[in-house]
């Protein structure tokens, strides 16, 4: 890298790649990858989404992963976005939740109450 | 284990000046207004410590907000209920001052707005659990590496120093020393290498706030180390990582690839002619090279163990050169002083102990984990309100601040702002900045002997007193729990002890003891009743375990 300049059309490029891949996508799903989320089963969540994803044939859903926003006592933790709406929190989200949690939330766009971190 | 659900908590100061000022007559005011528009099932009110500078008590405290009033007078309780709670409009001209707050200053805060909690203030996390570790571009875009851009391209090194000092940025390791000051001394050796090491050997027992940064946020470390190296002079920087964290290591390796390929690291960053090289060095296990002497000497490939200091890291550190040793929170905070600039730091936090500080709150209360607020809260806060009180039939006994080797503190510190200074004058230490909060069920002897074997394992053999000192320490209250106590045993572990502090060669023979002499200070009268045969929260044993039936080694007959 040659300046600071750079880095800004970077940042620049980096935003305006997440707003495209965020326009055309139906949801965002983010997983808390952690130590702490890991041990909790994170990964096993993990792979119940892209199964289900898989399964069910969507393909519009992006999902990511993050670390430990330090909500320990709720891992694994994920983070659900249907559209621009607002981005849910979820605690205990083990395998069978995530799958309930794609059919009831992602494709219903109902927010399941008693799984959400406030 | 369900709560009550509550949607708002009212805290009245309670302490002796607020109760002498009506506090008990607001608290009751307000619960009557409470139960008249009957909220009083949806709405918590206790008593709290005083938020505000004596003038302004008493205060009323309102969560999840984290909007504080004061003083408020019995008849504007009810106001406050009427307007804030059930209408849900602050009560503007009986908000307190901002510069009138003494602890946490959530009246400044957002409410729950930036963090996932109650008007947690995240400014080291602020990336935590939204971007993705491994993606640099992620980083970029929350405009990771700005702030080192702009350093290195339009400052001098000597100006970046400045900033750091003005910010009053004290060490996060736990012992709070002024990150500026150390700079400075390793900026103005005048040997041609320096070095900045960051020591990521978090080994202190239920600390993992450094692995929290480092695998959610790991650029933000390497950003300050390269902020570091620019201010001191370095062009190269280690990373001593603990063994145990795997997971954080792969990250910062990829973290460090992936920012040599965008040229945010390595040679001649952003045409500026600066070069920072950043290494990671995984250590082995051992709990004493945490301290940064030993850390060196486990670098260097020699066995960690600690040297004589002085001579300290600042001018004989790595290889004999000077070196700054910075611990990963304190890095991580760099970044956000250079982009927002050294006044906007001194704006959280306390005058004495500007900024933010991260939390691993533990033990008997209902929300275990990670938080970040400002320098300055106190301990009620955070158990009553980040860590969502008490879990059901507890009652708070006593907290251990920063880890194994950190105070054993009564109920009477619950109101004393969390910031170096303060603590140090109740005599405790804050520590490195895990908060372990045990129920009335825990025995102090118990606590301590579990404390003790830890550090006993763990000293390195190399000096006497803590060699010895841990052994005997733990013996002794290993006799107190089976009730085989001496009448003569307090005065000789505080004798040990004290030795164990003055006369201990680093920081793990000098820190063991912590525990010991504040229980002793603060829970004499139930380690006294040991002496009797009692465990008055009934955990000890107070019996001598059946001897082993004796085994003879079967090569001797």
């Amino acid at each position: 890298m040659k300046s600071l300049e750079e880095l800004q059309k970077i940042k620049e490029r980096a935003l305006q790649r997440r707003k495209l891949a965020g326009e055309g996508a139906r949801a965002r799903i983010v997983v808390a990858m952690g130590t702490t989320g890991i041990a909790a089963g994170a990964r096993d969540t993990m792979a119940a989404i892209l199964k289900e994803l898989e399964k069910r044939g969507i393909t519009d859903v992006v999902v990511t992963q993050t670390g430990s926003a330090g909500m320990s006592t709720y891992e694994p933790v994920v983070q659900v976005q249907v559209g621009d709406g607002e981005l849910i929190t979820y605690g205990n989200v083990d395998a069978s939740r995530a799958a309930t949690l794609i059919g009831k939330h992602v494709l219903g766009g109902e927010i399941v109450a008693e799984w959400q971190v406030q | 284990m369900m709560r009550r659900m509550i949607r708002a908590t009212i805290l009245v100061s309670g302490d002796p000046q607020s109760l002498g000022r009506g506090a008990e007559d607001v608290k009751l005011a307000i619960e009557a207004e409470l139960s008249f528009y009957g909220l009083e099932n949806e709405i918590e009110v206790g008593f709290g410590g005083g938020a505000t500078r004596a003038e302004m008590l008493p205060s009323v405290s309102i969560y999840p907000e984290g909007v504080i009033y004061g003083p408020v007078k019995p008849a504007d309780g009810a106001l406050i209920v009427e307007e804030h709670l059930y209408k849900g409009r602050i009560v503007e001209h009986l908000l307190a001052p901002p510069d009138a707050l003494v602890s946490g200053r959530l009246a400044a805060l957002p409410a729950g707005k930036e963090g996932k909690r109650y008007a947690e203030k995240r400014v080291l996390l602020r990336r935590v659990g939204v971007i993705d570790p491994y993606n640099i571009e992620d980083y970029v875009a929350h405009d990771g590496y700005f702030a080192l851009g702009q350093a290195i391209t339009t400052m001098t090194p000597a100006e970046v120093l400045n900033v750091v000092r003005e910010s009053g940025l004290q060490g996060r390791g736990g012992a709070g020393f002024p990150t500026g000051m150390k700079w400075s001394f390793v900026a103005s050796r005048p040997e041609e290498v320096h070095y900045v090491v960051c020591n990521a050997d978090e080994s202190e027992p239920g600390t993992f706030k450094d692995r929290m940064i480092l695998e959610g946020d790991p650029h933000a470390v390497l950003e300050g180390m390269a902020l570091a190296g620019y201010a001191v002079g370095a062009h190269e920087g280690w990373i001593y990582i603990r063994g145990e964290y795997i997971l954080s290591k792969e990250r910062l390796e990829q973290a460090i690839h992936q920012a040599e390929e965008l040229g945010v690291l390595g040679d001649d960053i952003m045409g500026s002619g600066f070069s920072f090289h950043i290494h990671v060095h995984a250590g082995a296990g051992a709990y004493v090279c945490g301290e940064e002497t030993a850390l060196l000497e486990s670098m260097e490939g020699k066995r960690g163990i600690p040297r004589i200091r002085p001579p300290y890291p600042t001018v004989y550190g790595y290889h004999g050169m000077p070196t700054v040793v910075n611990n990963v929170e304190t890095l991580a905070n760099v970044p956000p002083i250079l982009l927002n600039g050294a006044a906007w730091y001194r704006t959280l936090g306390t005058k004495r102990s500007p900024g933010t500080k991260l939390y691993s709150v533990m033990g008997d209360v209902n929300v275990t984990g990670l938080i970040e607020v400002p320098m300055g809260i106190t301990l009620r806060e955070v158990v009553d309100i980040y860590a969502g009180g008490m879990k059901e039939g507890k009652a708070f006994k006593c907290a251990q601040t920063g880890g194994s080797s950190g105070s054993i503190i009564p109920p009477d510190f619950l109101d004393t702002p969390m910031d170096y200074a303060s603590m140090a004058e109740k005599g405790a230490g804050l520590g490195s900045g895990a908060l372990l909060i045990c129920g009335q069920d825990t025995c102090i002897v118990d606590l301590a002997s579990v404390l003790l074997r830890f550090f006993k394992t763990e000293s390195c053999g190399k000096c006497t007193p803590c060699r010895i000192g841990t052994t005997r320490l733990l013996e002794t209250f290993d006799r107190l729990r089976v009730g085989q106590g001496k009448a003569e045993d307090l005065a000789t572990l505080e004798s040990i002890a004290q030795n164990m502090v003055k006369t201990s060669f680093c920081g793990l023979g000098q820190a063991a003891p912590t525990p010991v002499l504040t229980a002793l200070r603060f829970f004499r009268d139930e380690i006294a009743a040991h002496l009797d045969g009692h465990c008055p929260a009934g955990v000890c044993p107070m019996q001598a375990p059946p001897a082993a039936p004796k085994t003879r080694h079967k090569y001797i007959s």
